[in-house]
């Protein structure tokens, strides 16, 4: 579970957020929405500690995130475009974050210690583990990011976009992943373009427009308030503009 | 910590083609110093001039390049326990120990299958210790550039202009001062000039060393009387070391403080 207490965050002149609240619980899939430039990545990357904010507190499963890094441990993070170093192989690439997790946990020792392989598995994966980074397709580094944030079964999962550049084959894979880990009670993080695979996963929308949060709801009950079926349509009435409007100058993205 | 990530960014850097090319470049120029028939002392001047001017343009342009492209695996990594510092010197350490071995591999192995004197190779030594001093410094100014420019063509242009100043404007800047005021004695002031450009630094150091200060003239012989003692060669190394303290700390202070 994710609190955020009045965050504010200037770059510059830009509020790039201004007294933001949100609480994400978890066993539920919250998606962060609004036009670019909003502050949605503001948002996720002073929750995963990237961006110092100028005021406010935000609390990772209670604990403080203060400049520490050890409550990254619970974290996963699935970017929009994942580059690792070019030379190094799929499998050493795994092998370096079990590396590096391995240091950090070796404190306190978390319950489920074996990797989380699934992904791997089920993606097919192995055919590509010898090759060098910089040679995979784009939906294969996809793949490998995937794999990555869940490899260490963590309580919280941001994902930018995951579906991005994937076959609809290892989308639908990716789906039932999160789905099956938001009923394990992970918190997770969503962001998307596509509102169809909002509005098929996440029960929790949240609105940013300039910085603000301008609404935070469940989707059904969004859907409800606005009389719409889709939630592409939702969000466009919510905003009170007309649907073609909405796409002309990307509110709906 | 610092180990593990910088194990796998040695990885990564050693199988670049570009280092490879950093390597060879530096054999074949020692290679050829040697088979045109100069002993390895002839060599290390030699050397010393391609040096001074490669060592500073590769290091920070290469460093410059190196942490934009790392940009999105900095992210990444920050979002696993790891700590910032650590990221830091596994970062730059991941790149400058690459550049400063490909250098002292490539100038060094011609000297050892040339069996060279004990002379040449405290030369050579000299050499490869001004050149990798000269490497991490400049690499150093990279990242330090690098992490507080998010506009890459305002990095690496920055990077290429201070690059130059150091190189060609300084100098220049220098002998203008000694024709415009040429009737004072300005061996001091002279002297306390090159100490705020490194690259000048290591001339002046490799210079000495190599015994051929008397080519400078009349200047070459104050700075041996200076630079030849004791307390000049501890001066002028230890304002080498600041060259390199100053520009790591303010590259690691920005990046504790950075928001990715």
């Amino acid at each position: 579970m994710i609190c955020v207490n009045a965050l504010n965050k200037k770059y510059g002149t830009l509020q790039a957020l201004l007294s933001v609240d949100v609480e994400m619980e978890s066993g539920r899939i919250t998606a962060v929405l609004g036009p670019n430039g909003a502050g949605k990545t503001t948002l996720i990357k002073s929750i995963l500690g990237l961006v110092k904010p100028d005021s406010g507190t935000i609390t990772v499963d209670g604990i403080l995130v203060n400049g520490e890094s050890q409550y990254r441990e619970m974290i996963g993070y699935m970017p929009q475009l994942a580059r690792y170093p070019e030379n190094l192989t799929v499998t050493e690439i795994v092998d370096m974050i079990r590396d590096i997790r391995k240091t950090a946990s070796s404190r306190k020792p978390v319950q489920n210690d074996t990797p989380d392989m699934e992904l791997w598995d089920r993606f097919g994966l192995d055919s590509e583990k010898d090759k060098p980074f910089r040679t995979l397709s784009g939906g294969n580094r996809q793949k490998v990011s995937a794999v990555l944030a869940f490899l260490f079964r963590p309580k919280v999962l941001f994902l930018d976009e995951p579906t991005t550049g994937l076959d609809p084959v290892s989308s639908s894979i990716l789906k039932d992943k999160i789905l099956a880990e938001r009923d394990g009670g992970t918190t997770i993080i969503l962001t998307s373009h596509i509102m169809s695979e909002v509005q098929e996963l996440a029960e929790q929308v949240v609105y940013l427009l300039e910085g603000r949060i301008y609404f935070e709801q469940t989707v059904s009950e969004l859907l409800e308030a606005t009389g719409q079926t889709t939630l592409e349509r939702a969000i466009a009435v919510k905003l009170g503009r007309e649907p073609e409007m909405v796409t002309e100058t990307g509110v709906a993205s | 910590m610092i180990l593990k990530i910088l194990k796998y960014q040695l990885r990564d850097v050693f199988r670049s083609r570009w280092i490879i090319a950093y390597v060879l470049f530096f054999l074949v120029l020692t290679d050829v110093l040697f088979r045109f028939g100069g002993d390895g002392l002839r060599v290390a001047t030699s050397m010393m001039n391609i040096i001074l001017i490669v060592i500073p343009l590769a290091s920070i342009i290469l460093g410059a390049f190196y942490l934009y492209n790392a940009r999105e695996y900095i992210e990444l990594l920050l979002c696993h326990p790891v700590k910032r510092h650590q990221l830091f010197w596994g970062m730059f350490l991941g790149l400058a120990l690459p550049l400063v071995a490909a250098f002292a591999g490539g100038v060094m192995l011609p000297y050892l299958y040339n069996a060279a004197s004990a002379d040449a190779w405290q030369a050579a030594l000299m050499l490869v210790f001004t050149g990798s001093m000269l490497t991490v410094i400049f690499v150093a100014l990279a990242y330090y550039l690098a992490l507080r420019f998010d506009d890459r063509i305002k990095g690496l242009g920055l990077a290429l202009v201070i690059c130059l100043f150091f190189t060609i404007i300084y100098d220049g800047i220098i002998l203008f001062v000694i024709y415009i005021f040429s009737s004072y004695p300005l061996e001091k002031p002279v002297l306390a000039l090159s100490l705020l450009n490194p690259i000048d630094l290591g001339r002046i150091l490799l210079l000495l060393q190599f015994d051929i200060s008397a080519l400078m003239g009349l200047t070459g012989a104050v700075f041996r009387e200076f630079f030849g003692t004791p307390l000049g060669m501890t001066v002028s190394v230890a304002s080498l070391l600041l060259w390199l303290v100053v520009p790591v700390t303010a590259g690691f202070r920005r990046f504790l403080v950075k928001d990715f």
